[in-house]
């Protein structure tokens, strides 16, 4: 790695219609991050270059894109973590429809985001929550929306399936508001019909690419399936409605 | 009819932080037709990078009270304060926390179920409501769950680069669409800047790619005076390695949650500078310190100093530090809980902005609103930690709530000067007509590089003489910068256009320091390095005169003395210390 001094990067260039793969070769900086590399390139090489970065400290998800086919927060993604003596490829994010170059439109995400009730308290309560009841809730509020995981999920990129899916990174907003202490809605027909939470099966992508480590599938879907599960699959209350169904 | 798509409303808001969603809020709880217009997308704003917590005398743990917190914080500002915004702060804060708990937002807590209280600088008592060091996302995530739930009308990827006015009062704004580079004009009967920081014109920064000064700007040419812009805080601790992420925060809370601060010989070096408070002194004293130790060989390999948290359990730091735990982790391949970090001073907020009325926050611009860090009063000459995110919803209430006041008290929409619209379109097109070798970037770099050389933490006549010849010329260069490409998202345009905003705040900066001969808070003057009675009753104001900048002095207004018997015995002590 001491010796690299160069590094070259095939970079998405255009729009739907009219694009290329462009090679652009920068000087390696220790500690250099795929975000200084595409800064780099638009200050010297590409000054029209679409581009979306915000706080370059990981804390936006702003700057996605998919390095060498694996959607990355560019600026949390170290040079010195990539095969740098082959061209690294910065394509924008798949599963989204694309604006120009690197930049993405995840409106798509801003609309799912809409249909959810937000938190509503318990009335008269004390305000009282304890630590422990709530470290769950906040490790899904740590979720910085930058929609890799919407990327990720092969629901939503292989299969397009935004008309019936909400995704990971809306299953864990809604796991944060139903294990809220507080929180006094039954969401669980939400989770079911408009969440399409029957659509994950488990595969884990999404939480491998979460850039703040949020265990997405066990800590937040797999709680969520099993309250469905046992609202509308269990045996026993099933034999019960068969019995007892009104009779048309 | 306009050539441009119109879209009317009764409150305009500009910038989705905070302040801009809280005043979002409270103006559409009012019934104004309301709508927010953001450069990032929502959710993004450079808010969500507030780490250490928001102040709020709540006294889950101590006897905390408004009256503390209003001593501390104008002791932090060094007594330049608008005592009447500090007032309303100290008192309206805890009820604003509350809210946003009602919202959604999810605060650590204490052993018996209340809000979670840290330790910060310049704080007589555990007083910084948090989670973790991610508070300022919480509190963005809480707000825009409101908002969102509210309808409010929102204009993500969108840039304001001008404001409209009608005989003087304000009337709109105009901008346009990053994606498609479509041009909208917004008619409104009142607007709010809550455009965040400048952090931009300085290379080490914590700032966001998003803070290139715009509003000051903004409200610059539209007639708006501005106070007190010689106070840029530099955060005493900043990441100084690697390269890429020079700059970048390492928050109070490492300090507040008990790490300390050393220099190479291993000394404890704050017992020189401030033997009270240590490593928790106000950012200005701490900066200036490591700035010493550094200058007098006393620095790390990098050019820092060491901050040590790794005495301390390692669930402890993880749980209460994991953001700065990751942080290192992943640019630096360091384990704060086993090795110390190194850190430097680096440019962090500013304390100065827009002169603001201290209930409202209506400029001096009629319909012109300014809150959170574009607002100057509240933090005087130093910003205390936690203090700026408190500042975001008080004020952020309060300027919605006026604003919507303000447009129900108009009858009809101010009227829209097209010819002053097709100007500025044509100034937005020039850069792809000019040919030169200059792209806006470079022209960025040479700015970085003139106010880190000489607007730094240090400060003197010769210096600031020499930037303000510098930046008259840099913006000759800057009508030649030439741009690649077409409307539809280009990085470079935006830049470019931000530069406009950056170039004449910087010379506001630099024009304002020149201005007070003292040393007071955070700006530090070789030349006059003490604080100066006189200079403690005014205010340096900056505003744009038919195309001119005047520059004057405004005196504060005298405190009533129930307020003054709060900070008088502190005020003494801190003067005599000057002499």
């Amino acid at each position: 790695m001491a010796e690299q001094t160069k590094v070259k990067f095939l970079v998405f260039r255009g729009t739907e219609e009219d694009n290329t793969l462009k090679e652009y070769t920068i000087d390696f900086v220790e500690g250099m991050v795929v975000l200084d590399a595409m800064l780099e390139i638009q200050a010297k090489y590409a000054s029209d270059l679409g581009i979306r970065c915000n706080c370059k400290a990981a804390k936006c998800g702003s700057c996605t894109a998919e390095v060498n086919g694996m959607p990355r927060l560019m600026c949390k993604t170290r040079l010195s973590s990539l095969p740098v003596d082959k061209p690294i490829v910065i394509r924008p994010l798949k599963a989204f429809p694309l604006i120009k170059d690197l930049v993405s439109d995840i409106s798509w995400n801003y609309e799912v985001n809409r249909k959810i009730t937000p938190f509503t308290p318990k009335e008269d309560c004390d305000w009282r929550i304890y630590q422990d009841d709530v470290d769950r809730v906040q490790e899904f509020r740590k979720c910085i929306e930058c929609f890799l995981c919407q990327s990720t999920c092969h629901v939503l990129r292989t299969h397009d399936k935004k008309d019936s899916y909400f995704g990971p990174r809306f299953l864990v907003r809604l796991a944060g508001l139903i294990m809220h202490p507080l929180d006094s809605i039954d969401r669980t027909e939400h989770v079911k019909e408009q969440a399409g939470i029957e659509y994950c099966n488990i595969t884990g992508c999404c939480s491998e690419v979460c850039p703040e480590k949020i265990k997405i599938t066990d800590n937040a879907i797999i709680p969520l399936k099993e309250r469905t599960v046992s609202r509308y699959y269990d045996p026993l209350i099933s034999i019960f409605r068969y019995f007892f169904r009104k009779k048309k | 009819m306009s050539k441009y798509k119109t879209h009317e409303y009764d409150v305009l808001i500009i910038g989705s932080g905070g302040a801009g969603l809280r005043a979002a809020i409270a103006a559409k709880e009012k019934g104004a037709k309301t709508a927010i217009v953001c450069k990032c997308l929502l959710g993004k704003a450079h808010t969500v990078m507030a780490e250490g917590g928001i102040a709020a005398a709540m006294g889950s743990l101590d006897p905390d009270n408004w009256q503390t917190h209003f001593q501390n914080t104008m002791f932090g500002g060094k007594y330049v304060n608008d005592w009447r915004m500090t007032e309303i702060h100290s008192k309206e804060s805890p009820d604003r926390v509350r809210e946003l708990e009602q919202w959604g937002a999810v605060f650590d807590r204490t052993k018996d179920g209340k809000m979670l209280q840290r330790s910060f600088g310049g704080h007589t008592y555990r007083r910084l409501v948090h989670v973790g060091d991610r508070t300022g996302h919480e509190m963005i995530r809480a707000l825009q769950d409101k908002v969102v739930s509210m309808g409010i009308d929102i204009y993500m990827e969108f840039m304001i680069s001008h404001l409209l006015l009608d005989d003087g009062r304000i009337a709109g704004a105009f901008g346009f669409f990053k994606d498609t580079g479509k041009f909208v004009v917004f008619n409104s009967k009142s607007v709010i800047l809550a455009t965040g920081g400048m952090g931009k014109i300085w290379r080490i920064t914590t700032n966001s790619w998003d803070n290139t000064a715009d509003g000051i700007s903004l409200a610059y040419f539209a007639g708006a005076e501005l106070k007190d812009m010689e106070f840029v805080q530099f955060h005493p601790t900043g990441m100084v390695w690697p390269l890429g992420v020079k700059g970048l925060l390492v928050t109070e809370a490492v300090r507040g949650d008990g790490g300390l601060l050393t220099n190479n010989k291993g000394e404890r070096f704050m017992e020189k500078y401030d033997p009270k408070l240590m490593e928790l002194s106000t950012r200005d004293l701490v900066a200036r310190a490591i700035n010493q130790e550094v200058r007098e060989g006393r620095g790390t390999e990098h050019g820092g100093v060491y901050l040590n948290i790794s005495h301390k359990p390692s669930a402890y730091v993880k749980k209460k530090l994991p953001s700065m735990y990751d942080q290192f982790l992943e640019f630096a391949d360091l384990d704060i809980t086993k090795q110390p970090m190194e850190v430097g001073p680096t440019c962090h907020y500013m304390m100065g902005g827009v002169s603001v009325d201290p209930q409202t926050q209506m400029s001096t611009t009629d319909g012109l609103f300014a809150i959170g860090e574009i607002a100057a009063g509240l933090h005087g000459a130093n910003r205390l930690g936690g203090n700026s995110l408190s500042d975001l919803i008080v004020f952020g209430r309060r300027a919605g709530s006026a604003a919507a006041d303000y447009a129900k008290g108009m009858k009809s929409l101010p009227i829209i000067d097209q010819k002053e619209i097709d100007e500025h379109k044509d100034w937005l097109f020039s850069f792809f007509e000019t040919k030169s070798d200059c792209p806006p970037s470079l022209v960025h770099t040479k700015l970085q590089d003139i106010m880190e050389r000489d607007v730094g933490l240090i400060r003197d006549d010769e210096g600031l003489k020499k930037v303000l010849s510098d930046l008259d010329s840099l913006s000759q260069q800057y009508k030649n910068t030439y741009l690649e490409g077409n409307l539809q998202y280009n990085f470079g345009w935006h830049i470019a256009i931000s530069l406009k905003f950056m170039l004449i705040t910087a010379k506001i900066v630099s024009r304002a320091s020149l201005e007070r001969k003292e040393s007071r808070g955070a700006l530090y003057r070789k030349d006059f390095p003490k604080a100066e009675e006189e200079w403690g009753g005014k205010s340096v104001v900056i505003k744009n005169k038919d195309g001119n900048m005047s520059v004057s002095t405004v005196p504060i207004q005298p405190m009533p003395s129930n307020l003054e018997d709060y900070i008088k015995k502190e005020k003494e002590e801190w003067l005599n210390k000057q002499k």
